[in-house]
């Protein structure tokens, strides 16, 4: 079960195709009432009930914080990820009634800033959205620069531009416009956060840049959700519960616990939170860690496991469950 | 070096060589020491894109020692109220990139930090190193009023004149220590006064 989180019922009240990749979804309470409130950067987890099998999958809420009457999001269609995308394609259609988690917030806006300096890449605009919604009401002092493949798959820039003019800038691959990064980070006064999401390369370059430059880590913030990746099925033991699990290839490791009908607590789903954090009592064979939560040393150590994202190859793994 | 003993009780550390495109140190008297300690670790060229100010004290001890460390400036000030209008305009104008070292007394670091925070800086973003004096700058709950240098405990409020219990518990928003009366119940009750932070 997800730690702290209560789950809403609710129903898709629009489906609206955005792009020829990106679909957004609109939920409502079935009860009428007013969703709970949220901040700029949080996320839901979506229940996915795709005939015997259950998904939960994280994504950031998009509209503005200001209007809790809806929640929405936006997926993009993954053709070769684990099939939760393209569920939400070829399956939800307004009416459908869901479950989703209260929303959690694992990449707020730090509002000690002066300025708030955004990097967003491709589907990563989504958190944005929210924030720049929120800031914009506050008068906040903000400026975001998104990068996407072109100009048709440029997800609500021309809704950004609109909003916001000037305090948007635009950067296409197929037109080869980059960022002048160093640039941009040495030129930020004193007090600003950066905030960056996007694909893992994008990242890891913004904050080994921003480091190198003398932002101090406070003042960096990122989020990357790593889907889980398939991989070879692999057997499990959960010492606890005293119960053997197969993972299979589409499988995450969670999932597959979960399967079982061990719960264990989760927020994000992504290898971000930590939540699911488990110990590994032994092991023969090799971790395949995909999170971003152990320290290097833990990876290393093999006595700990992100089962959200990560995964096994090898003879046996017994687990803290 | 301080003890922890509660939250709010700041604790310093060593001054180590940050990466940045600006470093500026703020120090006064012994604090300088722990600059000349941490040069010694620097990277070659570390103080071409550095920016020094001192507080020496009355022996004008160590301007010396700092200046043979070839900062791109150097500044001397008689006191921390002197140098606060070229800190804050050093700041306003500054860009992410600038780097913040804070040596000496607890005064000094504190009040420093309190104008880096109101600049937008975290203060776990800040390098502090105590040197020197253990002397206190405290705030009167009673009357709010502060006083500078507290060395005793308890400790005459210089404003309406209780005698205050130096607390560890600290505003980092006042950059100082929070003194509560000892004796409301019987002010006829005087507790020995001692030399507690010298």
């Amino acid at each position: 079960m997800s730690t702290g989180t209560t789950k809403l019922d609710v129903v898709v009240s629009d489906v609206v195709p955005v792009n020829e990749l990106v679909t957004r979804f609109h939920f409502r309470r079935r009860d009428g009432e007013l969703l709970p409130t949220f901040s700029g950067g949080a996320h839901v987890v979506v229940e996915m009930r795709d005939g015997e099998r259950t998904r939960l999958n994280p994504y950031s809420l998009m509209g503005s914080p200001l209007d809790t009457r809806e929640y929405t999001i936006s997926v993009r269609r993954d053709d070769v990820g684990r099939g939760g995308s393209l569920f939400m394609h070829n399956s939800v259609k307004p009416g459908l009634e869901m479950v989703i988690s209260y929303p959690v917030n694992l990449f707020s806006l730090d509002l000690r800033a002066k300025k708030h300096l955004m990097l967003a890449g491709g589907i990563g605009i989504t958190p944005f959205m929210a924030q720049t919604a929120q800031l914009a009401g506050e008068g906040g002092n903000f400026e975001l620069h998104y990068t996407c493949r072109t100009a048709s798959l440029g997800t609500y820039a021309d809704v950004l531009r609109e909003r916001y003019g000037r305090r948007v800038r635009l950067y296409h691959d197929d037109l080869e416009e980059r960022i002048e990064l160093d640039r941009l980070l040495s030129s930020q006064p004193l007090g600003t956060h950066l905030y960056v999401c996007g694909p893992a390369g994008m990242i890891n370059w913004v904050r080994d840049r921003a480091a190198a430059l003398g932002w101090p880590p406070e003042t960096v913030h990122y989020e990357h959700f790593a889907a889980p990746q398939p991989g070879l099925p692999f057997d499990v033991t959960l010492a606890v519960s005293g119960k053997t699990i197969q993972v299979g290839e589409q499988q995450s490791l969670l999932e597959a616990i979960e399967a079982a009908g061990v719960d264990p607590p989760y927020l994000c789903r992504g290898g971000v939170c930590g939540q699911c954090e488990t110990n590994v009592i032994s092991c023969d064979g090799k971790f395949i860690h995909n999170d971003h939560w152990l320290s290097e040393e833990e990876h290393r150590s093999g006595r700990k496991i992100m089962p959200c994202v990560s995964r096994f190859e090898g003879n046996s793994l017994v687990l803290e469950r | 070096m301080a003890a922890k003993t509660i939250i709010s009780r700041p604790i310093y550390g060593t001054l180590s060589p940050q990466p940045g495109k600006h470093h500026l140190f703020i120090a006064d008297a012994e604090g300088a020491l722990a600059i000349a300690d941490m040069a010694a670790k620097a990277p070659s060229g570390f103080f071409e894109g550095a920016e020094i100010v001192f507080i020496p004290g009355p022996d004008g001890k160590y301007v010396a020692a700092l200046e043979a460390l070839k900062p791109a400036q150097f500044h001397t000030a008689p006191s921390f109220a002197s140098l606060l209008p070229r800190l804050k305009q050093t700041l306003t104008n500054a860009h992410m990139g600038l780097r913040l070292y804070l040596a000496g007394t607890e005064g000094l670091i504190g009040q420093a930090m309190q104008v880096a925070l109101e600049a937008g800086i975290d203060h776990t973003s800040m390098q502090t190193e105590h040197r020197g004096s253990l002397a206190r700058r405290m705030q009167c709950v009673h009357c709010k009023g502060i006083t500078e240098n507290v060395t005793t405990q308890p400790a005459t409020c210089s404003h309406c004149g209780l005698l205050l219990l130096v607390r560890d518990h600290y505003s980092r928003r006042l950059a100082a220590f929070q003194g509560v009366c000892i004796n409301a119940e019987d002010r006829s009750e005087i507790p020995p006064m001692e030399e507690a932070f010298p």
